[in-house]
């Protein structure tokens, strides 16, 4: 069968030589298909004596698995090659920056506000708001700030006309809030408050978050506490926190709320004016007054209210120094909060 | 209010420095701004006389003189013009050291020459000593200063200026004496309250007082002084407490009634009395009455002001400030002396309403003792003649309305619910004693407690127990943690809160920015020009931000060109808050949300193409928006006109068919104007629209097969793809599941004012199989459809 030996050879070659799987395939027809030149060797076994048959047989059979072993490990050879191949022209510098949208983000004003609420909504508070515009009744005489009251002078108040104004805090809120509804209430305000004032510590428009808690057992105490709570919650530090007696016509009695230096951590520094204390809030316990202007009974019910800066927060937790920047809108300061 | 630390340890000198005096103040309400020497720190400098003063041999300005310092006399060169033969000043000696700032070098006096003469000290100026800020020649010392003796013990400059910031209700602390009750109570330290020096009338003259306004004004005390000296000089003990108290020296009628006003807080005016004519009437002003103040300036009075007036004409707005024409000069011999009690209300807001802020109206608005008038008239009658000489005549008192006295019931119970602690009843009673107060009866759960005529702030039991507080010590009082009852609260699906939607435009790479509510009117104008009026600020902090804004847009155009002129050119921004309108029922304020959109589409990036930002980038990010509520709520485009924007690339959004919002690029024209470079895309929409959600409700997905077809024709350009849209909706049957446009082209390959639109559109049936001929069928009458109602073509 020397017909079988060379052919054998030949496709043992081919392969060897085969650049591609395509090529490879076609050899593979070519000697093995159903009109390939093995599978004919095998079809002609007919014309051999019987005899001859059998061992005829066995060696185109031999030379059939040979050849396709043959093709079997070539291919494996040619497609991991083409594989690698692939893979190395595929390759890209994988530390070129991705493509995405840029990235937005929130005013600090906005994060502080956000942060401050959250604070207060774990314990139970409500957010409440209210028009900006207000009549001169809900922001000042529902808060026991009669017209010749001097505080008002502290108040520097934009006029949209006699009797009405641009809120000069977010207490108005709180009053509509007691008006239509029942105590206990505990909410807090957060806003645009505006004041007719502008130099270098002052915006005629800025943003308190004031509180209100009104409940029938009521206390000094749980105002402090729940204040110092607070201070230590927005700035993630216990630091000391104190009380001095001030006067809003609204509370009684009433406090300022200086929390220890976080810049210096009560040392002195320039930020707390070396004294190593900062001025943070104002509350107190609300003014009988202001509840029976409410239809509250103040016989049966207390309450306590504060009040906040958010601006001042704002600048005391990320280091802004300068007030106006945050109204100013420049995009390169605003993307530092991002 | 800025006093003097000596004085008032003239009343209470309880054993603390003065940084625990002040941390006691500031502690207990009366808030201290600022502590000061009185005068630099130095040694060495005594008072000196000038024995001689001749010129200087090589010195047009300088003079040589002869100083005596009670023992020695030394040579001193000195080039103040004031220097004189007799003339006691003080002598910084050779070895003096001056120290004007701690930690910056002092000034050493050495032994020197000065132009070749020897010059052994200095003779010093009032400001070169720190008592001043600014002097003109060397400090002149009175004629009973001995030479010799230290300046700072002659001067008493051992003390301290304190400059108190007071909360509006402590009007009885605006002197010394009141500042000196609150010391005493603080300290529980017993304060020095001198009598009443009654000073004698020797002459008999009197002006008749009439009070018209009774209850403005309850107290009026009058009393002439006659033959008085304004030469006199105010000796230098009273010039000094007044200096430090913030209050320069004028003459010995203004001193002396400056005086009172900060010893007793009680402020009192001098007429020159030759001109009064009549009598006195406290009245409010009449119709077109003016006055000339002190000052100069001419006011025309509102017919609310409490005026003294004589009998012809105003001399006085009450309690605010003295007329010009009747006022003490420098010929003035005979005054008449007023120390009266203005009710608050009748004060309260004058001096503001003309633009005045005086010592005497600060105190009244807040309130005065309405007992104190006569101690102030007989202490300012007393320094008065004691200085500039003169006679003065009896008091005239009249009376109108005066205030009732405070009586209040504190109940012990009270004192624990209100501060949360028990504090004992002896301390009560000596905390308000020492305020002032009397007990004036004990139950055996309440105290009667009479409340002082100058604590205007007390009038209910709350203020007592704010008294109480505030002397014990807030910091000593208890701390709880404010438990409260819990309350379990729904929070509606069908309502997003406003703090989902900012952090999805975040997510979309916008920038939240703040502006301010009030804005420029032209700008305004650009924003809102068809709606209503404008509302405007009576009282702007400038021109630029008179009125409030109509719209957020305007923030953000000048946000836009703020930012592009600070070489920003890709810009994505928004901005939620209140706008403002006014509108026939009254002035509206609505919650809106607004964004802009500028530059390029994509951030500056390696692979990314340079394509700028148009209508269906800002439409998409709004779509996106509106779908955070659910889809089912329905919102629709329509093509609108709004002069803010493009009048070709502009639509309404409506929502449940109202229209909520504005979608487009700004108008070129308002570009060009602003000034801004590139295409701008913005939108502004009602928050309650956007923040509408809908409860999801599932159903159950189909089990059979979808069945998908495109549809792809050329159609006239003016027919939207919502007109197309609708059409094919009403064609397709109830088991369409999804339309959508996914090709959209215009060019080369179509007719001039054609378009070809290709339609993707999918089906898919609950309970079966969807038959090819059914499809079949509903495609073909969409095609009939298009082809009757719009001349479009199928495209093959």
């Amino acid at each position: 069968m020397a017909d079988t030996d060379s052919l054998l050879a030949e496709a043992l070659q081919a392969i060897t030589n085969s650049s591609d799987e395509k090529s490879l395939e076609s050899l593979r027809v070519h000697y093995l298909g159903k009109k390939g030149s093995l599978t004919a060797q095998l079809k002609n076994l007919g014309q051999l004596p019987p005899e001859q048959r059998p061992a005829a047989g066995e060696i185109i059979n031999v030379a059939k698995r040979s050849i396709q072993e043959a093709i079997d490990t070539r291919q494996i050879t040619l497609a991991s090659a083409s594989l690698a191949d692939k893979l190395s022209r595929e390759s890209i510098d994988v530390t070129l920056p991705g493509r995405r949208q840029s990235a937005g983000g929130l005013h600090p004003i906005t994060i502080t506000i956000e942060k401050i609420t959250s604070i207060f909504a774990s314990a139970g508070y409500d957010v409440a708001e209210g028009p900006e515009i207000e009549d001169d009744y809900h922001n000042f005489e529902a808060l026991n700030i009669p017209g010749h009251h001097p505080a008002r002078a502290m108040h520097d108040t934009f006029y949209v006309s006699p009797g009405t104004v641009l809120r000069t805090h977010t207490s108005p809120v709180q009053v509509r809030v007691m008006e239509n509804g029942t105590p206990p209430f505990r909410m807090i305000c957060p806003g645009r408050v505006y004041r007719c004032d502008s130099d270098l510590t002052h915006t005629p428009m800025f943003h308190q978050v004031e509180g209100l808690l009104i409940d029938e057992e009521v206390s000094f105490a749980d105002l402090k506490g729940t204040v110092e709570d607070f201070l230590h919650a927005y700035f993630e530090e216990e630091m000391p926190v104190r009380f001095r007696p001030s006067y809003f016509p609204f509370t009684e009695p009433s406090a300022e709320v200086d929390m220890g230096c976080v810049a210096c951590n009560g040392t002195g520094c320039r930020i707390c004016g070396q004294s190593g204390w900062l001025e943070v809030m104002g509350c107190g316990m609300v003014h009988p007054h202001v509840l029976e202007l409410s239809n509250i009974d103040s016989g049966k019910y207390r309450g306590f209210a504060f009040g906040m800066g958010v601006e001042r927060l704002a600048m005391l937790r990320y280091g802004v120094s300068d007030l106006r920047t945050y109204f100013e809108n420049d995009l390169r300061f605003l993307r530092q909060f991002n | 209010m800025k006093i003097s630390e000596k004085w008032l340890r003239e009343w209470v000198d309880p054993d603390i420095q003065t940084q625990q005096l002040t941390e006691l103040l500031t502690m207990a309400g009366l808030e201290v701004d600022s502590v000061a020497p009185v005068a630099h720190q130095f040694t060495n400098v005594v008072v000196g006389v000038v024995q001689s003063a001749v010129a200087h041999p090589d010195a047009d300005k300088l003079r040589v003189c002869q100083v005596y310092d009670g023992k020695n006399t030394y040579q001193v060169v000195c080039g103040a013009a004031n220097v004189r033969a007799n003339l006691k000043v003080p002598f910084a000696q050779v070895g003096a050291e001056i120290i004007a700032e701690p930690g910056k070098p002092s000034l050493k006096i050495a032994a020197t020459k000065i132009r070749g003469v020897q010059s052994n000290g200095m003779l010093c100026s009032a400001q070169e000593l720190g008592i001043t800020d600014a002097s003109d020649g060397l400090l002149e010392l009175d004629d009973a200063a001995q030479p010799g003796t230290d300046i700072r013990q002659f001067l008493q400059l051992e003390d301290k200026s304190i400059e108190l910031d007071l909360t509006p209700n402590r009007g009885d602390c605006l002197g010394i004496m009141g500042l000196a009750r609150e010391v005493g109570a603080l300290t529980r330290h017993d304060v020095r309250i001198p009598e009443i020096a009654v000073v004698k009338a020797t002459i008999n003259d009197q002006f008749p007082i009439k009070i018209s306004a009774p209850d403005a004004c309850p107290r009026y005390l009058g009393r002439v002084v006659r033959g008085i000296n304004l030469d006199a000089k105010t000796p230098e003990w009273m010039r000094e407490k007044l200096r430090r108290c913030g209050l320069r020296s004028i003459d010995p009628i203004v001193d002396v009634t400056n005086f009172v006003l900060l010893e007793l807080g009680h402020p009192m005016h001098a007429f020159d009395f030759a001109k009064l004519e009549g009598n006195i009437d406290v009245r409010f002003a009449r119709p077109d009455e003016t006055l000339t103040l002190l000052d100069g300036k001419e006011v025309k009075l509102a017919p609310e002001t409490l005026l003294i007036a004589d009998a012809n004409k105003a001399v006085a707005i009450a309690g605010v400030m003295g007329g010009l024409a009747t006022a003490v000069t420098e010929n003035t011999t005979d005054v008449f002396l007023e120390c009266a009690y203005f009710a608050p209300i009748a004060v309260a807001g004058k001096a503001r309403a003309y633009g005045m802020h005086t010592d005497a109206s600060h105190r009244y608005e807040r309130g005065v003792d309405h007992q104190l008038q006569q101690r102030a008239m007989q202490r300012a009658t007393e320094l008065l003649l004691g200085i500039a000489g003169g006679a003065a005549g009896p008091v005239t008192e009249t009376l109108g309305n005066l205030p009732a006295m405070v009586s209040i019931e504190l109940r012990y119970r009270a004192i624990n619910q209100l501060l949360g602690i028990e504090v004992p009843l002896a301390d009560v009673r000596d905390i308000l004693t020492r305020l002032g107060m009397h007990i004036a009866a004990e139950a055996a759960n309440a105290l009667t407690v009479a409340v002082p005529s100058y604590r205007f702030d007390i009038t209910i039991e709350a203020d007592l127990i704010e008294e109480l507080a505030r002397v014990y010590g807030y910091n000593r009082l208890p701390k709880t943690p404010g438990m409260m009852r819990q309350v379990l609260k729904a929070r509606p699906e069908t309502q997003l809160s406003l703090t989902r939607v900012r952090h999805h435009l975040v997510s979309l790479g916008y920038q939240e920015v703040v502006t301010y509510s009030f804005i420029d009117p032209v700008l305004s104008k650009t924003v809102n020009a068809t709606a209503g009026q404008p509302i405007v600020l009576q009282n702007p902090i400038s021109a630029d931000m008179a009125v409030m804004r109509p719209s957020i847009l305007a923030g953000l155009l000048a946000t836009l060109k703020y930012n592009e002129n600070r070489q920003q050119d890709r810009i994505r921004i928004f901005e939620t808050g209140l706008v403002f309108n006014q509108t026939a029922d009254g002035i509206r304020q609505t919650g809106q949300i607004a964004g802009l959109i500028y530059g390029r589409k994509h951030p500056n990036n390696w692979s990314n193409n340079k394509e700028l930002v148009d209508y269906f980038d800002v439409k998409g990010d709004i779509e996106n928006l509106l779908d955070l509520g659910g889809k089912a709520n329905g919102y629709a485009f329509h093509p609108a006109q709004h002069p803010t924007f493009h009048p070709g690339q502009c639509a309404a959004v409506s929502s449940g068919g109202q229209t909520v919002g504005y979608v487009g690029a700004l108008h070129p024209a308002i570009q060009r104007e602003l000034g801004i470079d590139r295409a701008t895309y913005l939108f502004e929409l009602a928050l309650d629209a956007v923040l509408k959600a809908t409860l999801p409700k599932a159903v159950e997905l189909s089990r059979y097969p979808e069945v998908h077809r495109d549809l792809a024709f050329v159609i006239d350009e003016n027919f939207s793809s919502d007109q197309i849209q609708a059409l094919i909706r009403k064609q397709t049957g109830e088991f369409l599941a999804d339309l959508r446009i996914f090709d959209v082209y215009q060019g080369d390959a179509v007719a001039k004012n054609k378009k070809s639109i290709a339609l993707g559109l999918t089906w898919q049936h609950p309970s079966r199989t969807l038959s090819d001929d059914e499809i079949n069928t509903i495609i073909s009458s969409c095609v009939n459809a298009l082809h009757d109602k719009f001349n479009a073509e199928l495209r093959t």
